[in-house]
């Protein structure tokens, strides 16, 4: 028994001591969406580790689940993070809440190598705060193998009862309630309780139509043919049609949600020229080539695409032309009354009897 | 009736047993579907094994496992030794006291520690609180009335003259415990670190809330997969992480059940004795 004790004590000593080491080195505490950087799997690179060797930075790496619960670890406090990821309405209610820090941009000069198309964007208007990490799109992809062409183009190919009982739709409400409001013509960022009705009877006219309201099982469901028209992220479109090459993709002609992520460094940060040396490393156009080759989202950097695989650099879907691209819209900060109302009505489409 | 019972014993053990059969068997599936048998195989094994992210998480959790279920151990063992020393009346007191941590919703405890934490790093100026301290404070705190709980009854199970009899014989109280009380308690004190360890394990809630940039155990990391679609490794990792807490679990009650067999077996010669000297 004293010797347990005594080994535990010892083990507790030591580990205290290596922490305390550990907080005395140059370090940065990196917050990102999980699985949201080339971590070294599959053969791709590993990129904490390359700024690591690169600077002698330690990255401690950690992530979350949604921008709302970022937030909430940010509000909490307790913790400091030198550099933050999140998406573009939550950067503006960032900015908003004074939470971010202006960046200083003589330590990221690869700043130069971000598109013009995505800089100025709306929730960075003088693009102080944020440097684009990755942007992608929402479209519709479908199997050509059973769906008419000429059915093809707007999102009332969700409302089609030709294909009725194969039709998949996001298990989310702000994703879901986003197309039917472009179907109606409505604004993606609408606050009028009426227009959040309206769109709510449209889910629920579409509800006998559906199969399921899933997220990533879109993949298999997809892949197999088991269903044939879904809403989905361009990016996963793109690894979608590797493995079933009757799968099509298009923007929907009433318009599509656009999101922008990017790095910014937030108020509690201990080490803003680690966090800068680290936004700085990421926009080498060879790392963010290589990153965004294993993630499948689209790269802000046009000198990027020489370092990714030529197809998919290629592609208009991961990078529509510019008439297609005007059609988007971003989603801006919902208030916590009309979140809470699309929460309600969400659950009443969910619940609502299809018999 | 007999039918019944049985029938009805089956049904609770398959709904008790069949999510951890279906994620066993999809940890085998060389598919990525669960639904779709593509085949027998153990790469997502090897692909476990292989991997340089999943592995040194499951190495923070176990970390903060052992050392915060020994840490309640040895804690917990001397809060019972107190509580049981108490007048009758105040040890029923305390003992509601220590069992409102484990009845209270988890939610609770994990967002008024992660407040205490970020009340205490801005009073004493640490502007990084969060991390190894606060998790292993977090584990420590939830375990603790496990343990109290499984070593309770063991004292009071143990003859009390025991410890006036090895302090007769010349021990010491420390010597007492040492060399008598705690071979009493002992199954009391290891079921009790099995279940912190294990709780501390597999918690989710309480760790969400108090974990920071410098450390986070494996199911707060898996929580926030969202950006691509699971990967089947993970089934693999939690059929094994199942196994590990299925074979302690198998090592507890084999513990326990020789415990009562030698318990039975010392009163049978204790009886014996008192027998030959009448």
């Amino acid at each position: 028994m004293k010797k347990i004790v005594s080994v535990l004590i010892v083990l507790v000593l030591v580990l205290s001591l290596t922490a305390c080491g550990g907080s005395k080195k140059n370090v940065i505490n990196v917050y990102n969406w999980g699985q949201y950087i080339s971590d070294g799997s599959d053969g791709y690179i590993d990129v904490n580790d390359a700024f690591e060797k690169a600077t002698g930075i330690h990255v401690n790496y950690m992530t979350f689940d949604s921008n709302e619960s970022m937030y909430t670890k940010l509000k909490t406090g307790g913790s400091s993070y030198d550099v933050i990821i999140p998406s573009d309405y939550m950067i503006a209610r960032l900015i908003d809440e004074g939470l971010l820090l202006p960046l200083d941009f003589e330590n990221i000069p690869n700043y130069k190598y971000i598109d013009d198309a995505f800089k100025n964007a709306e929730h960075d208007p003088d693009n102080v705060y944020s440097v684009p990490y990755t942007w992608g799109t929402v479209g519709v992809i479908y199997n050509s193998a059973y769906v008419d062409e000429a059915d093809v183009g707007s999102w009332d190919l969700l409302w089609n009862e030709k294909y009725s009982g194969k039709i998949l739709m996001f298990d989310n409400p702000r994703d879901s309630f986003a197309i039917a409001e472009s179907l109606l013509g409505f604004s993606q960022n609408t606050r009028d309780p009426d227009e959040l009705r309206k769109a709510a009877d449209k889910l629920i006219e579409q509800k006998p139509l559906v199969q399921g309201y899933v997220m990533d099982q879109i993949f298999d469901k997809m892949e197999r043919g088991e269903a044939w028209i879904a809403p989905y992220y361009a990016g996963d479109y793109l690894l979608m049609a590797q493995e079933n090459e009757d799968l099509r993709f298009f923007f929907p002609k009433e318009g599509f949600n656009f999101f922008i992520d990017a790095m910014c460094i937030p108020s509690s940060c201990a080490n803003k020229d680690g966090a800068e040396a680290y936004i700085n490393f990421l926009c080498d156009p060879e790392i963010c080539g290589e990153n965004l080759d294993y993630l499948g989202y689209s790269a802000t950097e046009t000198e990027a695409k020489q370092y990714m695989d030529p197809e998919t650099a290629a592609s208009e879907i991961a990078y529509p032309p510019e008439e297609i691209l005007s059609r988007g819209e971003v989603f801006q900060y919902l208030d916590a009354e009309s979140t809470q109302l699309m929460d309600s009505l969400w659950l009443e489409v969910k619940t609502h009897s299809t018999h | 009736m007999k039918t019944f019972n049985r029938v009805f014993t089956v049904i609770v053990f398959i709904f008790l047993y069949i999510p951890m059969i279906v994620l066993a068997v999809a940890s085998f599936n060389a598919g990525r579907d669960i639904a779709v048998w593509k085949g027998f195989t153990f790469g997502q094994y090897g692909a476990l094994f292989r991997d340089g992210v999943l592995l040194p998480l499951l190495l923070n959790s176990v970390i903060i496992a052992v050392i915060s279920s020994l840490a309640a151990t040895v804690l917990g063992t001397m809060a019972a030794l107190g509580i049981r020393a108490m007048s009758p009346r105040m040890r029923r007191v305390t003992m509601a006291v220590t069992n409102i941590p484990m009845t209270n919703p988890e939610i609770v405890t994990g967002v008024s520690l992660a407040l205490l934490f970020a009340f205490l790093g801005q009073v004493m100026k640490i502007n990084n609180v969060m991390g190894f301290a606060t998790l292993l404070i977090a584990h420590i705190t939830f375990n603790l009335p496990y343990v109290i709980l499984s070593v309770m009854p063991k004292l009071g199970q143990m003859d009390p003259n025991l410890r006036d009899a090895a302090m007769d014989l010349g021990c010491t109280p420390l010597q007492a415990f040492f060399k008598v009380i705690i071979h009493e308690i002992m199954p009391g004190i290891i079921s009790g670190a099995l279940m912190a360890f294990t709780m501390s394990l597999d918690d989710f809630v309480i760790s969400y809330f108090v974990y920071g940039p410098g450390f986070v155990t494996l199911p707060v990391e898996i929580y926030n997969y969202t950006k691509k679609p699971l990967q089947p490794k993970i089934y693999a990792l939690f059929t094994l992480l199942f196994m590990v807490i299925l074979l302690m679990m198998v090592l507890m009650n084999l513990l326990q059940a020789k415990d009562e067999k030698r318990l039975r077996r010392a009163r049978g010669v204790f009886g014996e004795k008192e027998e030959a000297k009448t």
